[in-house]
């Protein structure tokens, strides 16, 4: 019962994390990272490729464990869930994946009706006019009876949206939404990301590199590097940011406090050192 | 509309497969023919049986009435015991006649019954008495060869 | 010298480790398999689509081929039969390969390689395009909705297959040894008849084709489950589907043969 209501206290954040830590083997992913989600807000995660975003993403999703760390989502503790627990909460967020991830063997209508016909034992009626009603939301209503090898790169990711926000979840988390999108599309996905988390009142987590267009419609931003939390702030504090290592990343210079080399024995070493091998 | 075809297929597939094995059953197998009504047991002791072995065949006149159960050796006078199971149709009288017999020159081996004329039926459980045993080839050959040479006594005892 | 001593058994010791590895992680998930089989028989629909794709999709291959070895069956045991002078025992010989062996053993094979490796791509595509990473996100166990139902899908569909392919061969041999060479069809059926027996030949041959439906079945939801999550990894599992299931299915022969028939 305290669980419930602390969940419904808006005041505490919907996801709160603490110095979590992470990694495959003996490979470190993450060192500690500390970021929370306000409920209402849309929260962009940045960062170069492989600093351990998706991880992040995937470890709050209860599809990883972390080492060590705190990790609450709608005020229960992941790591410490069993299965049925996680499925009972996994019912109240959903994820976007990067490509979409639609079942490739069913109709579009039947990909947006699935979450619905497994977990709801709603009549066919209902589900029908949902599905549709979810699909306008992203303007695919016409879409409804197509394939999903029919559809453009950007539709598809309209319709693995539609999907998403099919049970009306209270957490929605996006991997990469903007990758590989033409920029009409890409403003479109944007915008789709802000009205659908301030329709739903729901919180989201944009996982992206894409830093113009999160800038944009994102409430607040965490940069992530070499798996630590490494500047935070609002669209207008990054912007305004003397950080060098953020202006290196929002202006998108080739180098920086992010080397461009990965780091490696002198050149002239590695030159001339093959030869004498 | 595509879950109906689909219905349809499976349920097309599904009865083929199982009159395929009707098919196999009844008409390749012995299912519908011997199929044993309410089986008895009856035995028999033989001196050698030869190649007999479990699940052959028991006929009499030509006819399947049983199969054999099982063949185990008696280790006290060292002869072969072999429990038949009986179709309970057929019944045959106390002095019937127990040979084993080889279908064709070269076939498997059966155990033929020639009834006698006792007004009583063996019951279940009972041991045949009379029986003859396998049609050893080598000792038939050796028995023939030491006939020409001695030129008398009878071969079959 | 030493090196390569040491190496060579550091490679066997670390094959042979890497083999038990996978095999108890096949096994586990052969119980995980079994454990969340509930959902595909109360919602049989979706085991019943996988009947279609594993079974009634195999339909045409298998009976076209059990009716060619049926005839060849025919033509090579009337030649062999006629030299002992015993052709009216062709029923017998059609009859009991098929039934006892190559029914179960070929319409296996077939099957492994026509629906076996079907599986494992799909399932192993769906892993790649993180379909089952989404599903279970959204709170649908992939285990108890993808993989299941192919499991008891293939499970259902081989004996059938096998049953098909036999009885499909048996007719071939009929045509080959009656209608084309004129051997007596009464004699045919008859002997047939006579030497099949029903539980020594034709339900162990069922029990064969159950067994290697389970283990084509396992091989390939495992091998598709187990695949690296690229294009050239779910290649690799395909490949390795049909190897490995192959080898099961003849290496299962062996064994049920020694049990079934000896003595």
């Amino acid at each position: 019962m305290t669980k419930i209501l602390d969940s419904l206290n808006s005041s505490s954040p919907l996801v709160d994390v603490r110095d979590l830590r992470f990694g495959y083997g003996a490979n470190d992913v993450l060192h500690g990272v500390t970021l929370s989600v306000p409920r209402g807000k849309v929260v962009a995660i940045m960062g170069g490729s492989g600093c351990g975003k998706t991880t992040l993403m995937r470890l709050i999703g209860g599809q990883l464990r972390p080492r060590s760390g705190k990790l609450t989502v709608c005020g229960e503790s992941v790591p410490e869930l069993d299965r049925n627990g996680l499925y009972a909460l996994r019912r109240r967020m959903s994820m976007l994946f990067q490509f979409g991830a639609l079942f490739t063997d069913i109709s579009v209508f039947d990909n947006v009706a699935f979450p619905m016909r497994e977990h709801t034992g709603l009549p066919e009626v209902i589900i029908r006019d949902l599905v549709l009603m979810k699909l306008h939301a992203v303007g695919l209503r016409g879409a409804a009876q197509l394939m999903p090898s029919e559809l453009s790169g950007g539709m598809a990711r309209r319709v693995a949206l539609a999907r998403a926000i099919a049970l009306d979840p209270e957490l929605m988390m996006y991997d990469e939404p903007f990758a590989g999108l033409d920029p009409i599309s890409l403003g479109v996905i944007g915008q789709l990301i802000r009205r659908l988390n301030d329709a739903l009142g729901a919180s989201s987590i944009v996982v992206t590199h894409d830093v113009q267009e999160s800038l944009q419609i994102v409430d607040y931003i965490y940069f992530l590097s070499e798996g630590k939390v490494v500047a935070e702030g609002t669209p207008d504090e990054i912007r305004a940011s003397k950080d060098p290592w953020v202006h290196q990343f929002v202006w998108g210079e080739a180098d920086g406090p992010v080397p461009f080399q990965v780091p490696a024995d002198t050149y002239e070493h590695a030159l001339l050192g093959a030869c004498g091998a | 509309m595509r879950r109906t075809t689909i219905d349809i297929w499976v349920g097309v597939f599904v009865v083929i497969g199982f009159l395929a094995l009707l098919f196999l059953a009844l008409r390749v197998g012995n299912l519908g023919s011997s199929k044993l009504q309410s089986p008895y047991l009856l035995e028999a002791r033989f001196d050698n049986i030869g190649g007999l072995k479990a699940r052959a065949a028991i006929k009499s006149a030509g006819v399947v009435v049983g199969r054999i159960e099982s063949i185990t050796l008696d280790s006290k006078n060292y002869q072969a015991l072999v429990s038949m199971r009986m179709d309970d149709r057929y019944r045959f009288p106390k002095d019937t006649f127990a040979t084993i017999n080889t279908s064709g020159l070269l076939g498997e081996q059966y155990i033929g019954l020639e009834p006698g004329g006792d007004p009583e039926n063996l019951e279940p459980g009972d041991v045949i008495k009379k029986t003859q045993s396998a049609v050893v080839l080598e000792k038939l050959i050796s028995q023939f060869m030491f006939n020409a040479a001695e030129k008398g006594t009878s071969g079959d005892k | 010298m030493l090196d390569r001593i040491l190496s060579f058994f550091q490679a066997v010791g670390a094959g042979t480790i890497s083999a038990v590895w996978r095999l108890g992680f096949a096994a586990r998930f052969f119980g995980m398999v079994l454990i969340l089989s509930g959902s595909s028989f109360r919602r049989i629909n979706l085991t019943l689509r996988e009947v279609y794709f594993s079974g009634v999709l195999s339909l045409v291959i298998i009976l076209v081929s059990g009716l060619f070895v049926g005839m060849v069956l025919g033509l090579q045991g009337y030649d062999t039969l006629a030299r002992y002078g015993s052709e009216e025992a062709l029923g017998v010989l059609v009859s009991l390969s098929l039934v006892r062996e190559l029914g179960p053993v070929v319409a296996g094979l077939l099957f492994a390689s026509r629906a076996g490796s079907a599986i494992t791509a799909e399932i192993g595509l769906m892993k790649a395009t993180e379909q089952l990473d989404a599903m279970d996100m959204m709170a649908v166990n992939p285990i108890a909705r993808v993989v299941a139902p192919r499991f008891w899908g293939g499970v259902i569909s081989m004996p059938l297959l096998a049953a098909l392919f036999s009885a499909m061969g048996v007719l071939g041999g009929y045509l080959v040894g009656v209608v084309m060479i004129g051997t007596d069809s009464g004699s045919f059926w008859g002997q047939m008849q006579a030497s099949v027996d029903f539980q020594r030949d034709i339900l162990n041959g069922v029990i064969k084709s159950v067994v290697f439906g389970v283990a084509v079945s396992w091989v390939a939801v495992f091998e598709g489950y187990d695949s690296d999550a690229t294009a050239e990894g779910v290649s690799r599992a395909t490949t390795r589907t049909v190897v490995t299931s192959s080898l099961a299915i003849l290496g299962l022969d062996f064994i049920l043969t020694s049990l079934m028939f000896r003595g």
